[in-house]
């Protein structure tokens, strides 16, 4: 008995129509544990070298871990995960809601999708029944639509992920929808979805999933949530949630702000977590089992009317909020709705959009081309950009690839603030004064995405004094009040990020949120015991769970090799505005990261890492982790 | 003492319904949990949780008399029960359960849903 796991492999082929249930393998179980471990092992191995990222040979998979839909705080995250059509190379995205516990409890761990379907379908699932179903009556519809009439043909237990129109127009940085709200936003994962004519997959799953013991996890798992509620951020974090890291961001020069020219802006109080409480805040918006949830759900209401949606979350507010200029909540939440609806990934997309709102104000982009004149936060010019994306119309068609590919099109010195790493746009957590952040956007496998590390706190500490390791909470407590930031040290920073490198995959591995253990600072010995009580075989967090995820960082670096034909060092180099331009603005003026100083920090990475001086990794790092890749 | 719940907390993250199957049933599986958490979105955008509220409707549609008052709980004794679920509809809120073999259960007042909901949604009145 394969305890923890739900024991099957859900094959589905979308071009013969044939689906096929296996058993789980025993190999991927024992070597790479779950979630993202899966990913990563599936995608390498079965992925045709060379394929398409938006063809048919693209492998898309839906992966849970062992811990997922255990009594286990916050076990609802579900990973995705495909070639990503923004970079090429190693793409995943994961979100949390209640969609892939049901597909666990419908008995799968693991789901993968090949092939594309000839005309536009969804996947019915409901526990054993599988059948790819015409979706004619959804193509075109926005998120929350098909939910509401995926839920009202087949009942209201069953879980909804679908695309919106950016993803059927396979919009490089399509999103997935789910549970009213929740996304998995990034690497264009929506968009591999809409390539293989797949609008919606539907699941119910009402079996059991076999534990190991029973008792133990009821007793660990009530200590667990018990010591959940101990810690000071259970109340003082989760009221704001994610968004309450915004004033403190902004405090410390890191907001990202008018497409990354500056790392401050004046208007933080207007579109914090405080201002979400204020203005917008119906109920707190939980995903499952999780006991601090940061999903706030309210109303927007402006000019374009009143729309319900959930956030926005920190990464919402930075990058559509102070990166395109937005300074009304309402507005940001509005175009939080927009992108929700559209089936766009909020942090590319606010990305994209300053990006184009710096072209067109800079010429770049000609009235004619716009189509209308547009405005640095200005709703309207927002919401017409992205329109134009999702359907990708005129200028929308060329900025729906992202600002690398966009800058190509585009011209002039667009590459110089197209702000992204690998072709994903970054995330919101200006870096020039972070060095540590830096690299970590650098040398993700996805590209600029902070999912893989964060260390902003320790860059700060790095600057200003202070604790190396403080969670979330404690950093939003202590708060921040600078006139001026000193140069932070990039000398001491490598070991900061491969320690992060390696946490913050590992939650990912299990299928649990890492928030619990970031935020708020659950400590990592709960989910040993509770793998143990679930799964019945000892894990020791530090040396299993994390050289797991160091394998997993050389396999998709490896992935990103074999499919990107020139891979290498200058894949991780961070766009020049990072390191031509000194912040202009903020307690961290003055500053930016010099090229000798990305040089240097690349060098001692790759040594770390046991990668040559290009990045690759060596014969001996492969052999080392059992890896038998090329 | 009966259950109640506050929507005005709950985020519906179903640790209740996690905890009722694990304690009572010693499975992994919310679908057979004994209250049930419903998501009300995208309008208004809250929950709802069914509770058995000891109202004693199963007991009035028991036509065995196998469901009795016990310090304040309606229990089923299984020995006079005889499948019949006429107990299932006459629930009100839907969450008188229905195991594999067939039979009828219900909440029996073990309280863990209180004590493990991390929003305090849930409590004894």
């Amino acid at each position: 008995m394969l305890y923890g796991y739900a024991g099957h492999t859900l094959r589905i082929d979308l071009s013969s129509g044939i689906i096929e249930k296996e058993p789980l393998k025993q190999e991927w179980v024992d070597e790479f544990i779950g979630g993202r471990g899966f990913t990563a092992k599936i995608l390498y191995d079965e992925t045709p070298p060379g394929a398409d990222p938006l063809g048919p040979e693209n492998r898309f998979i839906i992966a849970m871990g062992p811990l997922s839909g255990l009594f286990v705080p916050a076990a609802g995250k579900t990973h995705f995960a495909a070639k990503s059509p923004a970079t090429g190379g190693y793409g995943d995205s994961n979100m949390g809601g209640h969609f892939g516990v049901t597909m666990k409890y419908a008995g799968y761990d693991v789901t993968i999708l090949t092939g594309q379907a000839k005309d536009p379908s969804y996947i019915f699932i409901d526990n054993d029944t599988v059948e790819i179903r015409p979706a004619g009556h959804l193509w075109g519809k926005g998120s929350t639509a098909v939910e509401e009439i995926l839920k009202n043909d087949l009942g209201q237990e069953f879980q909804i992920l679908t695309i919106g129109e950016a993803g059927e127009r396979m919009v490089n940085f399509a999103c997935i929808s789910h549970d009213f709200g929740r996304q998995a936003g990034r690497t264009g994962i929506g968009a591999v979805l809409g390539s293989k004519n797949i609008k919606a997959i539907a699941v119910r799953g009402t079996k059991d999933i076999p534990v190991f013991d029973p008792k133990g996890l009821l007793k660990k798992g009530r200590q667990t949530y018990a010591a959940c509620r101990e810690k000071p951020g259970f109340k003082g974090w989760t009221p704001e949630g994610t968004a309450g890291i915004t004033n403190w961001c902004n405090d410390v020069g890191a907001l990202p702000t008018r497409n990354f020219t500056t790392s401050h802006c004046d208007y933080a109080d207007k579109i914090n977590g405080k201002a979400i409480l204020d203005e917008l805040k119906i109920t707190d918006k939980g995903c499952f089992s999780c006991p601090i949830p940061c999903g706030k759900y309210g109303v927007a209401k402006t000019a374009l009317g009143n729309k319900y949606v959930e956030g926005p979350e920190y990464e919402t507010l930075a990058l559509v909020g102070s990166n395109c200029e937005l300074s009304d909540i309402h507005a940001v939440a509005h175009v939080n709705w927009v992108c929700d609806e559209l089936g766009l990934d909020t942090c590319s997309a606010g990305a994209v959009v300053s990006f184009a709102l710096e072209c067109y104000e800079k010429g770049l982009i000609s009235r004619d081309e716009m189509g209308m004149d547009v405005k640095w936060g200005d709703l309207d010019s927002i919401v017409y950009i992205l329109e134009k994306i999702a359907k990708r119309e005129g200028i929308g068609d060329v900025l729906a690839d992202g600002v690398q590919k966009a800058a190509e099109k585009i011209g002039g010195d667009s590459a110089k603030f197209a702000i992204h790493v690998k072709g994903l746009e970054w995330t919101g957590y200006e870096s020039r004064n972070a060095p540590g952040m830096m690299l970590g956007y650098m040398t993700a496998d996805v590209g600029a995405h902070h999912s893989r590390c964060w260390v902003l706190g320790s860059d700060v500490a790095n600057a200003v004094g202070g604790n190396q390791d403080a969670n979330v909470h404690d950093l939003i407590s202590q708060g921040a009040d600078f006139e001026v930031i000193p140069k932070a040290d990039h000398k001491n920073v490598v070991p900061l990020v491969l320690k992060s490198q390696h946490l913050r995959p590992a939650f990912d591995i299990l299928g649990t949120c890492r928030l619990q253990y970031m935020e708020i600072g659950l400590e990592t010995h709960y989910y040993e015991e509770l793998y143990y009580h679930a799964t019945g075989k000892k894990l020791d967090f530090d040396k299993d769970l994390l050289t797991l995820s160091e394998k997993i960082w050389h396999l998709n670096r490896m992935f990103n090799k074999r499919e990107i034909p020139d891979f290498g060092r200058k894949y991780d180099y961070p766009p020049p505005r990072f390191y031509e331009e000194s912040i202009p603005s903020g307690p961290n003026k003055g500053h930016l990261v010099e090229f000798t100083v990305i040089e240097e920090m690349l060098d001692a990475y790759y040594a770390a890492r046991g990668w040559d001086s290009n990045g690759i990794p060596t014969k001996e790092t492969l052999e080392k982790f059992n890896l038998a890749v090329e | 003492m009966t259950l109640s719940f506050n929507h005005e907390t709950c985020s519906g993250c179903r640790a209740c319904e996690l905890v009722c199957s694990l304690q009572n049933l010693k499975i992994i599986n919310p679908s057979k949990a004994m209250l049930r958490v419903t998501a009300r979105f995208p309008d208004p955008g809250i929950y709802e949780v069914d509770i058995c509220n000891q109202c004693g409707a199963c007991a009035e549609a028991c036509p065995t008399g196998a469901i009795h008052l016990v310090k304040g709980t309606w229990r089923i004794d299984m020995k006079k029960c005889d499948g019949c679920l006429a107990c299932v509809p006459a629930c009100p809120e839907n969450v008188m359960k229905v195991d594999d073999d067939g039979m009828p259960y219900k909440c029996i007042n073990c309280r863990q849903c209180v004590e493990v909901c991390p929003r305090d949604a849930l409590s004894f009145n």
